[in-house]
């Protein structure tokens, strides 16, 4: 048994080894603690017997609601895909550590390609009128004397694009998003939250990378 | 009497059966009525009295069987009336202690028998029969009639005859009619009674709860050992008290531990402040009855309950005198906090139908004028109060209706929206109810008419605080005619921020941030609309995003003037302050500069202090400001610096903010700030320090520790503002001899000077020549300044310089003409004129400076020639006229100089007309200075002896001999040299021994002061050559300190001892030889 687990370490930190080579903002110790977290929710996955490489969409989104209090539906698959970058339908290791990279650490630039890229539903490197519309619905209470029950969010996307769309070719594109970010952080996660807040993230590095350190 | 006692009274702690009234005035007065409507029943309505009750009326009586007379079966201790009813039932039955009634002339009677005990009995007889209407009336009549009572009473009648009811019910409806004219006439009374009383609201507790906080703590010495309120949660209209319990009048309750007695649990109601049972947290519910008499404030319940709190309150007089005027604003407070709900409700649009009465009476409420305020204070007292009364239905209709509106309401479940909602809920509640049907209907009535009678004028803005002159009115919400189209916009971004979840938000703050929000019509828009009022609400959010966005917007918008007021009204504050805690550094930042901003005025600094604001500040300033290399979390940090010093910069324009600023340690933080390279930061840092440097103890502070280097390293720097505070900072601090050594040793002199070129700006020039000036009073500066030829700049400065640039200019030259060489040098550039021209300025500031710089260039005899040709000594004496004491002596001791040094000085004095008098006239000042200045200026005059004897015709001699008894040195030695330069003419020296003014100078002598005693001695040598004047001498024991002086080294002083010695012996020989003479003889 203890042979096992000494030989379950040696393989983490040469794994951790590669993969801190590979991304960003983690040291090889932090990479090790990651894979530890990988591991331990994949052992709470319920695999029913078929071999996973990677953890899948539904418990990949509980982990993002218990862990990172991302909440919102809409976001939360979206995330999901914006991890899952082979379009496997699991978010593997790899691509574990690669997006907390920038979900805990990104800097400016990671976070508005990264929130782009949730947003863009389409994948067509824009966000569309109805992208937005899809987005933003149902986040204005609608007022009973309307009878478009859209209509508030239909005119704030007007006030979006008028804001956002340097370009005036009627959508966001990413060079348009990044400008709009950088003049003003506030819309970074203009759509929507996808990342956590800071406390979540302080809490999530407290508990991963010191305790796992002090083992 | 149904709806007196269900709404009126104020019952113990409801438990159904054993409900006791509470023994307040309120009831007191309702049991009056209720009597002495009872009472006087019988031979007022006889036939109604002789109505069977359905149910008898029982109650536990003090009335004893003896206690009957005739017209009752007596039976051991049971009673029974002779009356009975129709089946023979009697209709008083008495089986101790229980009592039976079932008439109201029994009622009448029984109360007649009952004497001096008749309240208790009415007040037992309430106690036990809750529902009395339904007893007398039977329990279908009175709900029938209960529901029916909107309709005219009349009708009811009608539809019971024509339903053929019988007489008995015609009975009834007369009954119930005549219990609702009762109850109405009750209600009115009490109404009347409680107008009258002066009644506490929020705001005046609250005040009084901050000011009693101050003196807590500090063991022995503090009033009391704590204060707290048993919840921190504040309804926005100011209440603190759980909605239930508000409708009772509950302010809030308070816990305090007094130093000497236990632990006093209170609550605040508007009818007063009382003891209570101890109400610890919220929600208890056995804690509020009321367990001591009713005190008008907190310090008088205190005093009558802790012996160690009156004791010091009465030596804390100034607390005393804070707290007796605040009450008297009490009153005043008291309609503004109406008037101002009011406008807060004007201002919040209301999302549906529902609210509409609301408004409307609300509205009507806002219909106040000025002149009415005595009346409308009262109108307003009794709309609220009857808004309380309508208000307290059954706590089912009302969580019921709270609960629809919240269903109505956003999937916002953010701690503050909640708070809008149950407010909003509240408001809803109670307007709903006092319009609404049966159980509100006559307070509901009234509530209309009271606010139709109100006179129509729109409310006047003379009503708003007059505490501050730089506090605007309100301005009027605009109609909707000609409004811009930004208003237009802002109104609909408003919206979506009020319905927006978290997302949308962010974006209309964005979109609105895109307006120009210091654009007035912008700022205004987002006020009319209600916009503030959401963005300050944001700031109670958990939403930092959200937060981040309104600060940014509020930060912009609180340039103006009353964005910043209502920001304050709106309790702002408090949630700007309690951002500064956050740990998100830009939220800090920001909230740190909304505060700059805002506290431009008194009570917003006041409101920052009381809210621990200022601590907060100065914990923002702790950064390292001049590493080399800085991580981006470093300069965060210093960004977050910046900003704290902003805001402590505009709060230290308050005296108590500077105090509070230093007792939260913000001086050395500043101190270290001050090595910062950046200028954003030194500005407010210097601006805040040089702000404070008006209080001696920062004077003290900003030299030792070392700040002095800095500022004088900053003066050179290429920003003209920071140059500025620096130089201004110096100028307040350089009235201390080591600073202005500092400032030479740190070589500040030198860009002093070159500050000087640059004219152009005034306010810097008036800094820079400020600390010139300070720094001049030490001579070894004065050297070092003519080597930078600051002389030569400063007396091309006299002229078209505005005043608070003179002052200074012409300070310095003051002292830089101390030093004979300068005196010279100011004629030579050519400065003596325009300084003899400032001498007609109104400004007295200036005219001290001027006169003295006058003074002391006269001392050249050159100098003098040409003032005297510019009539210099008429302007210098025509200045003793001058209403300010200070100018007075200044001019005086110019007027000694100019009068030593001129040609023609006497005849120049005599030319002037009404000179002499107004000099004798000044003698009898209160100001010791000016009688000094005086005095000296006497002894030159006086050497010319036409003016002596026309100052002797003036009576110069009683007067001077009135000051003799002075302590002050100063004015003793130009006193004795006065006098005894008038003892020179004529009788002087026996009048001044007459006038008594021997003795005094006598004692003089004893004086350690050299000047004084040399003086004394002068003027006691020419008092001498008057034999009386010796003898007087002789008996104050005067020869031994003269012969102690005939031993000092001061040849004057020598001769005058000796002189005045020679005097009193030569007396005592003549007097000798006159006796040995007579003896011969």
């Amino acid at each position: 048994m203890s042979k096992i687990s000494a030989m379950n370490k040696r393989t983490t930190q040469t794994l951790a080894e590669n993969i801190s080579k590979q991304v960003e903002h983690f040291s090889k110790k932090e990479v090790e603690c990651l894979i530890r977290e990988f591991n331990v929710l994949m052992a709470e996955q319920n695999n029913s017997g078929r071999a996973v490489h990677g953890l899948d969409r539904g418990k990949f989104i509980s982990t993002l609601h218990s862990i990172f209090g991302l909440t919102d539906d809409r976001m939360t698959g979206r995330v999901f895909r914006t991890f899952d970058k082979d379009n496997d339908s699991v978010v593997s290791m790899k691509e574990w550590i690669d997006g907390l990279s920038v979900f805990l650490r990104g800097t400016l630039d990671e976070k508005i390609k990264y929130c782009f890229t949730v947003y863009d539903l389409n994948g067509d490197n824009a966000i569309s009128r109805e992208e937005m519309l899809h987005m933003l619905k149902g986040r204005l209470i609608r007022q009973p004397n309307e009878e478009d029950p859209d209509e508030g969010i239909k005119d704030l996307v007007e006030i979006i694009l008028k804001k956002m769309d340097y370009d005036h070719d009627g959508k966001l594109s990413f060079e348009d998003f990044e400008k709009a970010v950088k003049d003003e952080n506030l819309l970074l996660e203009a759509f929507g939250t996808c990342l956590p807040d800071f406390r979540r993230i302080e809490m999530f590095e407290g508990r991963v990378f010191q305790e796992q350190m002090e083992q | 009497m149904g709806i007196s006692l269900t709404r009126a009274a104020q019952w113990t702690m409801v438990s159904s059966s054993t409900a006791k009234l509470v023994s307040t005035p309120m009831n007191e007065s309702l049991l009056k009525e209720i009597l002495h409507f009872v009472e006087h029943f019988r031979s007022q309505y006889p036939q109604e009295a002789e109505h069977v009750f359905e149910e008898p009326l029982q109650w536990s009586t003090t009335l004893v069987a003896s206690d009957f007379k005739t017209d009752y079966d007596i039976s051991d201790s049971d009673v029974q009336s002779h009356e009975r009813d129709s089946e023979g039932h009697p209709l008083l039955q008495l089986s101790p202690p229980t009592v039976y009634v079932r008439s109201f002339s029994q009622l009448s009677k029984l109360l007649h028998l009952a004497h001096d005990k008749k309240l208790a009995e009415v007040r037992a007889c309430l106690e036990e029969n809750r529902e009395p209407l339904v007893k007398i009336l039977g329990r279908s009549f009175a709900s029938d009639l209960v529901i029916e009572a909107h309709d005219d009473a009349v009708s009811v009648v009608d539809r019971t005859k024509e339903e053929g009811l019988s007489k008995d019910l015609e009975v009834k409806v007369k009954l119930f009619q005549l219990f609702q004219d009762m109850d109405k006439q009750i209600l009115d009374t009490l109404l009347k009674d409680i107008s009258e009383q002066v009644r506490l609201n929020p705001k005046a507790v609250k005040n009084e709860v901050e000011i009693l906080q101050v003196f807590c703590g500090g063991g022995d010495k503090g009033l009391l050992k704590s204060l707290r309120y048993t919840s921190d949660f504040e309804f926005s209209n100011g209440y603190r008290a759980p909605l239930w319990r508000q409708v009772q009048g509950d302010i809030c309750y308070l816990v305090i531990e007094p130093c000497d007695t236990e632990t006093l649990h209170i609550t605040c109601s508007t009818a007063g402040i009382f003891l209570n049972g101890g109400i610890k947290q919220e929600g208890e519910e056995n804690g509020y009855e009321q367990t001591s008499d009713t005190y008008e404030d907190l310090v008088t319940l205190l005093k009558s309950r802790s012996p160690h709190f009156a004791e010091k309150i009465n030596q804390q007089d100034s607390a005393v005198q804070e707290l007796s005027t605040k009450k008297e604003k009490t009153v005043n407070e008291q309609l503004q906090l109406e008037l101002h709900t009011t406008r807060r409700n004007i201002y919040e649009p209301r999302p549906s139908g529902i609210l509409s009465t609301c408004g409307k009476t609300e509205e009507n409420k806002g219909h106040k004028s000025s002149e009415e305020e005595k009346k409308s204070l009262r109108q307003g007292a009794k709309s609220k109060i009857k808004a309380e009364f309508s208000a307290s239905s059954s706590p089912g209709h009302m969580s019921s209706q709270k609960r629809k509106t919240e269903e109505n309401k956003t999937l916002k479940s953010s701690e503050d929206e909640h708070k809008n909602l149950r407010q909003r809920a509240k408001s809803k509640t109670k307007a709903e109810l006092s319009a609404s049907s049966s159980p509100g209907h006559v307070s509901s009535q009234k509530l209309k008419t009271s606010a139709g009678a109100l006179p129509g004028e729109p409310f006047s803005e003379s009503s708003t605080e007059s505490e501050e002159e730089e506090e605007q009115p309100y301005r009027h919400p605009e109609t909707n005619t000609d409004l811009p189209s930004e208003y237009w916009q802002i109104q609909k971004l408003v919206k979506y921020l009020k319905d927006g979840d978290q997302i949308v938000t962010v974006h209309t703050l964005c979109a609105m941030m895109d307006f120009n929000l210091m654009q007035e019509s912008c700022q205004m828009a987002i006020q009319d609309t209600g916009g503030l009022k959401v963005l300050l609400n944001l700031l109670d959010t958990d939403e930092h995003k959200c937060k981040i966005g309104s600060l940014k917007i509020l930060r912009t918008i609180s340039h103006n003037s009353q964005i910043r007021r209502v920001i304050v009204d709106m309790r702002g504050v408090q949630s700007i302050v309690k951002i500064l805690d956050s740990p998100v550094k830009e939220l800090k930042a920001l909230a740190a500069e909304t505060i700059a901003n805002v506290a431009k005025f008194r009570r917003a600094r006041r409101n920052v202090r009381l809210y621990g604001g200022i601590n907060k500040l100065v914990k923002l300033l702790d950064c390292l400001p001049n590493l080399a290399s800085l991580t981006p979390s470093q300069e965060e940090d210093i960004e977050v610096a910046c900003c704290g010093a902003l805001a402590l910069w505009s709060c230290s324009r308050s005296t108590k903010n500077k105090k509070a600023i230093r007792k939260a340690g913000g001086i050395p933080l500043l101190g270290r700030l001050l090595k910062s390279p950046l200028q954003k930061m030194l500005i407010p840092v210097v601006g805040t320090l040089q702000e404070c440097a008006s209080e001696e103890s920062y004077r003290t502070d900003i030299q030792t520790l070392g700040m002095i280097k800095d500022l004088v390293r900053n003066l050179s720097s290429d920003n003209d503002e920071l140059q500025m505070h620096c130089a201004s900072a110096i100028f307040k601090c350089a009235e201390d001899k080591q600073t202005r050594d500092l400032v030479r040793k740190y070589k500040g002199l030198q860009p002093l000077v070159s500050l000087l070129h640059k004219a152009d700006n005034k306010q810097l020039l008036a800094a820079a020549t400020g600390a010139i000036w300070k720094c001049s009073i030490s001579q070894e500066n004065v050297t070092k300044f003519q080597e930078y030829k600051a002389l030569e700049i400063l007396v091309s400065l006299l002229t078209d310089q505005p005043e608070e640039v003179l002052v200074n200019v012409v300070g310095a030259l003051g002292e830089f003409a101390q030093i004979p060489a300068n005196k010279a040098a100011i004629r030579e550039f050519g400065g003596i004129k325009p300084l003899v021209k400032l001498l007609t300025s109104p400004n007295q500031a200036l005219l001290v400076n001027v006169t003295k710089a006058v003074g002391a260039c006269a001392t050249n005899k050159d100098n003098m020639v040409i003032i005297d040709q510019l009539d210099g000594i008429r302007l210098v004496w025509s200045l003793l006229k001058n209403p300010s004491a200070d100018v007075q002596s200044s001019a005086a001791w110019a007027l000694c100089a100019c009068t030593e040094n001129a040609e023609d000085a006497g005849e120049t004095a005599r030319s002037l007309i009404g000179g002499f008098q107004l000099i004798v006239k000044l003698l009898s000042s209160t100001n010791n200075e000016v009688l000094a200045s005086i005095c000296a200026a006497i002894c030159k005059i006086a050497k010319d002896e036409e003016n002596l004897a026309i100052l002797t015709d003036f009576g110069v001699v009683p007067s001077l001999a009135k000051l003799t008894n002075t302590t002050d040195d100063r004015l003793r030695h130009h006193l004795a040299d006065a006098i005894a330069q008038c003892c020179m003419w004529g009788s002087n020296r026996a009048s001044f021994g007459e006038a008594g003014a021997v003795a005094p100078l006598v004692r003089y002598l004893k004086s350690k002061e050299g000047s004084v005693q040399r003086s004394t001695a002068m003027a006691l040598y020419q008092l001498s050559r008057n034999p009386n004047n010796c003898i007087t001498m002789h008996e104050k024991e005067v020869v031994q300190p003269l012969i102690h002086m005939m031993g000092s080294d001061d040849e004057e002083l020598q001769e005058a001892a000796a002189g005045c010695v020679r005097s009193i012996r030569l007396l005592y020989m003549a007097n000798r030889n006159a006796e040995l003479f007579t003896f011969r003889n």
